[in-house]
């Protein structure tokens, strides 16, 4: 095995595992922030200890979201030098503003949020909640305006053999990030919210701290409701996006191997066969594809061989075809999974609104196993984002294979590619348990005194 | 000044926010199983940076993401050629970040004994790595004509880079122990007083060793002459009135002078660096320096405004948050998990 697969595996596992708590931690402090406003504005303890009780899990979330995020920050440097060499000049800007915009503000006001329920007023507590949330935000719009430059470069010149700068306007202003961001943004949400759904139905069967659940529930069927609407509707429209942006993604990721008709069906399901270019079996919806890419029921959308001539012609000889299984079939993973989301929380919000929820006890069970699907969707969505890019790593400006640090030994890439994995491996085994205990045990009884040991504070 | 230099000192600045910050955030964390005998002790300890370590960590996220920016080549280079040292450091921080979140979850000995040890190791690595690091970067490491590093991780090991990691272990244990001399009370205040007074002299022994080194090892002594300038000797001075602090019982003091000791030994090393970044030891016209190594004057124009706009509120309010900590905490007190 050379470095370059080896680096490319390492990025891949590391920056999945750190997208597996980034949505999460995005949704859960907007509702929890949510939460926290009722309580404040209410006065209703209920929702106090609900913000506390949520907050324990959001904690356990960040901690591995925190420090999956360091290794993030520096990989680029340690297997992707020639990478980082040839756009740090555009590419460092966003990731650098990240860290000054939003982690400063996230890490510095959930320590403030943790530590000061009874050193500040409730307003300053409740502001710095709203402010770790607004971090999340900031946080993923930055990172996903360096992830952009990578899909859709703008606002660059090609000088001295590497990318620089050449308006930092046009950036931020890449439409491919108005795009990508607030489809990130709204998985996150849902994430969130099927999350504390489906925590929230566990109680609910069980019939456990009822006050808190049953508000629980509500407050975050309303959210997965809108969100995963929304983040199809977007979804949609950043579809239409990548027909300008990256056509190869978009043939790839419907194994369409020869320019479609001009009423474009959109396959379901096929089997496809990579080494002839073709497929040998499909189930197709007419027409679904034409509205799918332009929103209209006529169009043609081109196709891998037609456009790997073309791409030849520009770049010169080469494979520009990505895997086409894996774009497929993460795309259908990522939509089935958004479908199954809208489904899920329209009929919890109907059976909540007709009062008949906490009857509708298999529903209540579904909702348990349900938090795996947005998981599902934003794992898929990233894999047939980036697979689908490939060769690229950087869209018609680079090639994956010549990103890779050139004079690190593959045995050290696979020595720490061993190691996180390793690392993370027991990392994902504690946080689970944790999860699971703290799910068991629920919220804290009323009082608190559980944990209190005697209360005497001295200024300093 | 061109912005090349204004961006050098940004990120000397974010290196000595970061070590002045972490400086006894990870000194604290090297304490936490020796100096707390029970458990409450030990979560005062670590409650004593609870709301601030992720923070001060930020420091460090910044300064990869401001070399990244300012200085594609440098942040290529180091990282690519330090390659098992960050690996180490990663880790270090990976487990140092959960063990604090995760070690109060459960009320299992086993389990917060377990968690105590890796917030142990993860704060006595990474200092140890930056010693050595910041030892490297001084001296020189074979860096090609395409700024490769073309050693390997052996080559950075060598008893110079061990002095300086040692010392800045033992500088940190010092600005930690005064720090928790500072924000708690009572036994743990003592014990922590008597281990600064152990520390102290060791730490400005092998420091003092360090510099005496440094001018054998690098090019400071051609460079600059005998005479190093008043920043060097100002941090020695500093360094060596901690123990006079610390025996009069002025703990903040103490606390003060081991932090300025900090501040201008970082400023110290990058001075000596300056206008380069990275030293070639194998031809000096390989080094990389704030030019060869830099972005394009437009992206650093644009940096320098977003930096110059944002980082007041982000002191502003990290120092906020400081404040509102102010209280010694005490093992009697309810603790916030
Ligand atoms: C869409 C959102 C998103 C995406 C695509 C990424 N991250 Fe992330 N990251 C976050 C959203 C986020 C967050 C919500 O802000 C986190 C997650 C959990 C957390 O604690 O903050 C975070 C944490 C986090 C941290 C720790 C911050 C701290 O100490 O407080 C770093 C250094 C990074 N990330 C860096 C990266 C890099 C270099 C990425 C690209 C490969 C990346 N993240 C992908
Ligand atoms: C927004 C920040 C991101 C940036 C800057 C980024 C950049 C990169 C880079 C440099 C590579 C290595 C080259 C390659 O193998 O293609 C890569 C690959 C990859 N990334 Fe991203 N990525 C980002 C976000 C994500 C996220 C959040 C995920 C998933 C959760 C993801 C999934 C992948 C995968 C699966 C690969 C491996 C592809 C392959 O090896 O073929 N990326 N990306
Ligand atoms: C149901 C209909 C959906 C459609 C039509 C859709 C469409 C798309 C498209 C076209 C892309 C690739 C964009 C590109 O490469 O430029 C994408 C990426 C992505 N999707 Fe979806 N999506 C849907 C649902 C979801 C859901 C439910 C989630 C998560 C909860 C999700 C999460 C993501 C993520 C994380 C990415 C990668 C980042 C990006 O490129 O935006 N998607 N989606």
């Amino acid at each position: 095995m050379d470095n370059l697969i080896l680096a490319r595996w390492q990025f891949g596992i590391t920056t999945v595992y750190h997208f597996f708590f980034v949505p999460l931690t995005i949704g859960l402090a907007f509702l929890i922030a949510f939460m926290e406003t009722l309580y404040v504005v209410k006065k209703d303890e209920t929702y106090k200890r609900m913000a506390k009780f949520w907050g324990k899990l959001f904690l356990i979330n960040f901690a591995v979201g925190v420090v999956t995020g360091i290794m993030q920050e520096f990989q680029f440097g340690m297997n992707w030098s020639n990478y980082s060499r040839f756009v740090g000049d555009v590419f460092g800007a966003p990731l650098a503003i990240e860290a000054l915009l939003a982690f400063f503000l996230e890490s510095t006001f959930l320590g403030v949020w943790l530590f000061g329920w009874d050193k500040l007023s409730k307003g300053v507590h409740l502001a710095s909640i709203w402010l770790v949330a607004i971090g999340t935000t900031i946080s993923a719009f930055w990172i996903l305006t360096a992830n952009a430059f990578m899909q859709h470069p703008v606002g660059y010149v090609l000088r001295n053999g590497h990318a620089e700068m050449a308006s930092f306007g046009q950036l931020i202003g890449n439409e491919q990030l108005w795009w990508e961001f607030p489809h990130v943004w709204l998985g996150a949400i849902a994430t969130g919210a099927f999350f504390v759904a489906g925590i929230s139905a566990y109680y609910l069967l069980r019939r456990r701290a009822l006050d808190v659940f049953r508000r629980s529930f509500a407050i975050s069927i309303v959210a997965a409701v809108v969100s995963s609407i929304l983040v199809a509707v977007v979804g949609h429209d950043q579809a239409q996006y990548l027909m300008v942006a990256q056509p190869m993604k978009m043939a790839a990721s419907e194994a369409l191997w020869n320019t479609s008709p001009d009423e474009a069906p959109w396959t379901v399901v096929a089997g496809i066969d990579t080494a002839r270019h073709r497929n040998t079996w499909e189930i197709e919806i007419p027409d679904a594809l034409s509205i799918l890419a332009y929103n209209r029921i006529h169009g043609r959308v081109p196709g891998i061989n037609q456009l790997q001539a073309q791409l030849e012609q520009k770049y010169g000889p080469g494979n520009y075809i990505p895997p086409v299984r894996t774009t497929f079939w993460s795309f259908r993973i990522m939509v089935f999974a958004g479908f199954a989301m809208i489904g899920l929380a329209l009929y919890g919000v109907f059976a909540l609104i007709r009062d008949k929820l906490e009857q509708s006890r298999r529903y209540l069970r579904w909702m348990i196993p349900a938090i795996a699907l947005p998981y599902i969707a934003n794992t898929a969505g990233w894999i047939m984002t980036e697979i689908g890019r490939q060769p690229w790593v950087v869209y018609g400006l680079q090639l994956t294979k010549d990103g890779v640090s050139p004079t690190v030994p593959a045995g050290q890439v696979l020595l720490t590619l061993l190691g996180f994995t390793v690392v993370y491996g027991v990392l994902a085994a504690a946080d689970v348990y944790l999860f699971v205990h703290f799910v068991r045990r629920g919220p804290e009884p009323e009082d608190e005194a559980s944990d209190a040991v005697q209360l005497n504070v001295a200024p300093l | 000044m061109s912005l090349n230099t204004l961006w050098f000192m940004i990120i000397a600045v974010l290196f000595i926010g970061f070590f002045f910050l972490e400086g006894f955030d990870f000194g604290v964390g090297m304490l936490v199983p020796w100096l707390g005998k029970t458990d409450d002790e030990r979560r005062v300890l670590i409650n004593t940076i609870g709301p601030f370590w992720d923070g001060n960590e930020v420091w460090f996220i910044t300064a990869g993401g401001a070399m990244f920016a300012a200085f594609p080549n440098w942040y290529a280079t180091l990282f690519s050629g330090f390659y098992i040292a960050l690996f180490l450091l990663l880790l270090a921080l990976i487990g140092r970040g959960v063990a604090f979140e995760f070690r109060s979850k459960l009320s299992s000995p086993a389990w917060r004994r377990t968690w105590d040890w890796v917030i142990f190791f993860g704060s006595l690595v990474p200092p140890l790595l930056w010693g050595i690091a910041l030892a490297n970067l001084m001296r020189g490491v074979p860096i090609d004509a395409h700024m490769n590093y073309v050693g390997t991780f052996w080559d950075l090991i060598s008893l110079y880079a061990l002095v300086g990691g040692v010392s800045v272990v033992l500088l940190f244990l010092l600005h930690g122990a005064l720090f928790i001399a500072l924000r708690t009370d009572g036994v743990l205040r003592e014990r922590a007083r008597a281990v600064a007074m152990g520390v102290g002299a060791w730490a400005t022994v092998l420091t003092f060793l360090f510099v005496v080194l440094s001018y054998f090892e690098t090019d400071m002594f051609t460079r600059h002459g005998i005479d190093p300038g008043a920043v060097p000797i100002l941090a020695g001075l500093s360094l060596f009135s901690v123990q006079f602090f610390i025996r009069a019982k002025r703990d903040g003091w103490a606390f003060f002078m081991t932090g300025l000791t900090i501040v201008l030994s970082t400023i110290t090393v990058f001075m000596d660096l300056y206008p380069r970044v990275m030293v070639s030891s194998l031809n000096p016209a390989w080094s990389l320096t704030i030019y060869n190594a830099a972005s394009n004057p437009y992206s650093l124009k644009v940096m320098t405004i977003i930096a110059l706009t944002i980082v007041p509120f982000v002191l502003a309010y990290q120092a906020w948050s400081y404040w509102v900590f102010r209280q010694r905490i005490r093992a009697v007190e309810r603790l916030e998990y």
